[in-house]
């Protein structure tokens, strides 16, 4: 039964995915940690090869909508493993608290944009 | 491609990377607001590429964890996977059926729930 319920977590995670392009870990390592009782770090694992398989189909399925600029996501993709060891620097340097504020400051910024366009006249001109 | 081109996708490759490595959310989630605010990409394209960067981005973390430390469960995995696929294949064709604003307020919520989130939990 909880395997069941996992499946349909993973269903709208894989739904949300493909909506808003994300790889859906988010809502993936709950689905095996608090339905499945899974470890943290063996969920978060697995997640990542759940994440690899739906971005190859999702992406599959936007680039039939010629949705998909593959040279931009591969030079942000390629740069990503830098981004994980500055993370790694920073993290021994900076308290967690202090960077949970920065990210949570950086997705307020972020949303206010996006907003912004949502709610302009003409999305071409605003941002 | 030009130097100021590649240096903002670098940005934004970097943030995804350190990002996700320190709370577990920040591939897609800087990705696509990014794109579109420093490149204008419309909503649509932005999610795709994105999509595209995080096969890379997951490829070479899980090829981390999987192949140095064996903590990837691949039987419940690949159970749960199956369903994950597809839902991303309903989620893209629905994306095509709704206006690109509602992808970008559907985003939105998203940061200002990761937001709240980062700082209360």
């Amino acid at each position: 039964m909880d395997l069941v319920l996992a499946c349909l977590i993973c269903l709208v995670g894989g739904i949300v995915a493909g909506l808003i392009g994300v790889g859906g870990g988010i809502v993936f390592v709950p689905a095996m940690t608090i339905v499945l009782s899974k470890g943290q770090v063996e969920a978060e694992a697995t997640s990542l090869m759940m994440i690899a398989l739906v971005s190859v189909v999702g992406t599959w399925r936007q680039l039939g909508y010629g949705n998909v600029n593959l040279k931009d996501a591969l030079v942000i993709g390629l740069l990503s493993p830098i981004g994980v060891l500055v993370g790694v620097v920073v993290a021994n340097a900076v308290p967690e608290r202090a960077l949970r504020i920065g990210f949570a400051m950086l997705a307020l910024y972020m949303a206010w944009r996006l907003l912004k366009r949502v709610f302009a006249d003409d999305p071409q001109t605003s941002g | 491609m030009d130097s100021r081109h590649i240096w903002g996708l670098a940005l934004i490759g970097t943030l995804a990377g350190a990002f996700s490595g320190l709370f577990g959310v920040g591939g897609g989630t800087v990705i696509v607001p990014m794109l579109i605010a420093l490149y204008a990409y419309g909503d649509r394209l932005a999610t795709g590429t994105s999509l595209a960067a995080i096969i890379v981005i997951a490829i070479l973390a899980a090829a981390m964890q999987g192949g140095l430390y064996g903590n990837v469960d691949f039987g419940t995995g690949l159970i749960l996977v199956g369903p994950a696929i597809l839902g991303v294949v309903a989620g893209t064709a629905i994306q095509q059926r709704i206006p690109e604003k509602a992808v970008s307020l559907f985003f939105a919520i998203l940061l200002i729930g990761v937001a709240i989130e980062m700082v209360v939990g």
